[in-house]
């Protein structure tokens, strides 16, 4: 995979942002959101099932018809109810990822990679140079000839990936891309796809219901709710100030990047973690507030993570308050509000906190 | 839980198949199956056992013979190219539209499937004729008399088997995974493009399978033929049709060309395998 950063689309000067207003009805279910993704920016999408994400998706791709609003992209109108545009789906600048992959089964790998450049205009020949650069980039350059049966889930992935970046899109649309993965390709392919959506410099929307995935490869999260967007914010902002219950959920997750050795992963901003699988190499260390205990004093025996911390802030949120430690490492935890007030927390103060290494995941980046 | 050794009793008869097939028969059933397999295959044994195999080769070289069979394999092939041409887009509408009466439309495609031939034909006559509905200003306006050539042939044979094709191709449209075709649109092709590189790749199984049989449909075509299109040698007289009218001076010749017409037929058979019953539900 090159490192060079992958253009969106020949520029014309004006900025690349996606602004959305809109409303989607299917069925008895209707979608309404207002957002805003800038150039080069990711936004994640995350939610329950049927929350609305994908048939958001589908709109943006013009696969669904708007009730109501406006959709624009680079200064383009792609979809404005009100002055009766709908720019039908072939001519919008957009790479979609479908969570299936959708990939032509009888098509080779490269060809499938070449379908969007020849629609588009190109020549056989120009397309499938341009499909082989993009195989060549996400790590599929020996198989360029296989049919999408002989390929496994991984390899289908990313070449779906490939067929949609080929194209140039100035707005990037991954639905679940990780989703239908085994454990094991899925954390492989994250620290790829991150990489890849890292140097994209369109506007790129995935959905997802990992906060994983979501921390991972997101400079920005919208939550998704019965169709309504609940919260937005970066990453951070949302797991340490959830709204409600539901968000507090989806989005906490303590999320370190670190370097492996043996069974300790030492974190890029300071700190260090035992984990539970000998690990090796850069890493993400991963836990839910949950699995944060908080002690007055220095608790006693051993436990292996365990660090001096001061209390930031305290969020409530349902039965639980959600408590931000100034580390390092800086970190999310749970209470119930009993222990709250058995520990009598407020800003300022200094607590020791406590992880269990069964707890935390480690996925080599 | 009950289900499970249910499920492992079937699964151990299934592979020895003898064993599933004789155990839940009924005696009585036996005498009247063997009696319709008899029924089925008799004819086909008369037709091989009368044969006159010893001047078949010579039979199959006349000219009366190999004219009929060169009109017959050039009339089906044209009748089934129209009927590709106009049937695909035919199924593609059936099964990727609605509208109303949909379901009228499709039941009139169906209605040449159980409309005997011979309606077939006078319909044709009827509508195509010198005289017919259309045929009079074909006539008028063009000089174009059908009935009773080459040309009526070909409309007859599409007439009787185009059926079998829309059905066939629309059933593989309606069993195709149609999120391919939006992949494709989003990635720039327009309709016709994802119809003619995804859609058509796709079911091009389902319409070599209709287009087999359709094919087969109007190499046996007899009652339209005869009626809309006549039998005179070397421009309308196909297989079938000679087979009837030389059954009374030649019935050698009969038989000849019939065996033609049984290849044909087993031929197709066999190269359609198991396509045939899925391609055709609908």
């Amino acid at each position: 995979m090159t490192a060079a950063p992958i253009t969106a689309a020949p520029g014309d000067g004006s900025p690349v942002t996606l602004e959305v207003a809109l409303r989607v009805r299917r069925g008895g279910f209707e979608v309404a959101a207002e957002l805003t993704v800038g150039a080069g920016e990711v936004l994640a999408l995350v939610g329950p099932n049927g929350a609305g994400k994908t048939t958001l998706l589908r709109a943006l791709a013009g696969l669904e018809p708007l009730a109501a609003g406006r959709v624009s992209l680079a200064g383009t109108v792609l979809d404005d109810v009100a002055a009766g545009v709908r720019v039908p789906v072939e001519r919008r600048p957009v790479g979609y990822v479908f969570q299936d992959y959708r990939l032509f089964p009888h098509l080779s790998a490269l060809d499938n990679v070449a379908f969007g450049p020849r629609a588009r205009g190109a020549g056989r020949a120009a397309a499938r140079a341009v499909a082989a650069e993009w195989l060549d980039r996400v790590g599929l350059a020996g198989y360029a000839g296989r049919r999408p049966a002989a390929l496994s889930g991984g390899q289908a992935q990313r070449v779906a990936l490939a067929r949609a970046l080929a194209g140039q899109p100035a707005l990037l649309l991954l639905d679940e891309p990780l989703a239908a993965l085994d454990a094991g390709t899925r954390s492989a392919l994250r620290g790829q796809l991150r990489r890849l959506v890292g140097s994209y410099d369109g506007c790129c929307l995935v959905v997802t219901h990992d906060p994983l995935d979501a921390l991972v490869l997101a400079g920005q999260i919208a939550v998704l709710d019965s169709g309504r967007i609940v919260q937005t914010g970066t990453p951070a902002e949302v797991a340490r100030r959830p709204r409600t219950d539901h968000v507090a959920r989806l989005v906490g997750l303590n999320l370190y990047r670190g370097s492996g050795a043996g069974r300790v992963v030492r974190l890029a901003g300071g700190g260090a973690f035992t984990v539970g699988e000998p690990v090796a190499g850069p890493a993400f260390v991963a836990f839910p507030p949950t699995a944060v205990a908080i002690y007055r004093s220095r608790p006693d025996g051993s436990p292996r993570n365990c660090w001096p911390a001061t209390v930031v802030e305290l969020e409530p949120h349902g039965g639980t308050v959600r408590v931000l430690l100034a580390g390092p490492p800086e970190v999310l935890a749970d209470v119930t509000a009993a222990a709250l007030a058995d520990l009598g927390l407020v800003p300022g103060q200094p607590v020791w906190a406590v992880v269990k290494a069964v707890e935390i995941s480690v996925y080599p980046e | 839980m009950t289900q499970r050794p249910t499920r492992r009793l079937t699964r151990r008869f299934q592979r020895r198949p003898g064993v599933l097939a004789t155990a839940g028969m009924p005696g009585v059933l036996w005498l009247p199956a063997g009696l319709a397999l008899v029924f089925l295959t008799l004819p086909l044994v008369a037709l091989l056992v009368r044969a006159p195999w010893r001047t078949l080769p010579g039979e199959l070289a006349s000219p009366v013979i190999r004219d009929a069979l060169w009109l017959s394999l050039l009339c089906a092939t044209l009748a089934t190219a129209a009927c590709l041409l106009l049937g695909v887009p035919l199924a593609w509408a059936l099964a990727r539209t609605s509208f109303r009466g949909l379901r009228v439309v499709r039941a009139l495609v169906t209605v040449p499937l159980v409309l005997p031939p011979v309606v077939g034909g006078l319909a044709l006559l009827l509508a195509l004729g010198r005289r017919g509905v259309l045929g009079r200003y074909l006539d008028a306006w063009f000089g174009l008399t059908l009935p009773f050539s080459t040309a009526a042939v070909v409309l007859a044979e599409a007439f009787v088997a185009m059926p079998f094709l829309v059905i066939a191709v629309e059933g593989a449209l309606r069993g195709m995974d149609r999120g391919v075709e939006e992949a494709a649109a989003t990635l720039g092709a327009s309709r016709w493009t994802v119809f003619r590189r995804v859609t058509l790749p796709l079911v091009a199984p389902g319409i070599a399978a209709g287009g087999v049989l359709c094919w087969a449909r109007a190499m046996g075509e007899f009652g339209a033929t005869i009626m809309f299109a006549g039998s005179s040698p070397g421009r309308t007289q196909t297989v079938p049709l000679q087979v009837y009218l030389v059954l009374e001076q030649d019935p050698g010749g009969a038989i000849v060309l019939s065996l033609v017409l049984l290849v044909v037929a087993v031929t197709v058979l066999v190269g359609l395998r198991g396509r045939w019953v899925g391609g055709l539900a609908p």
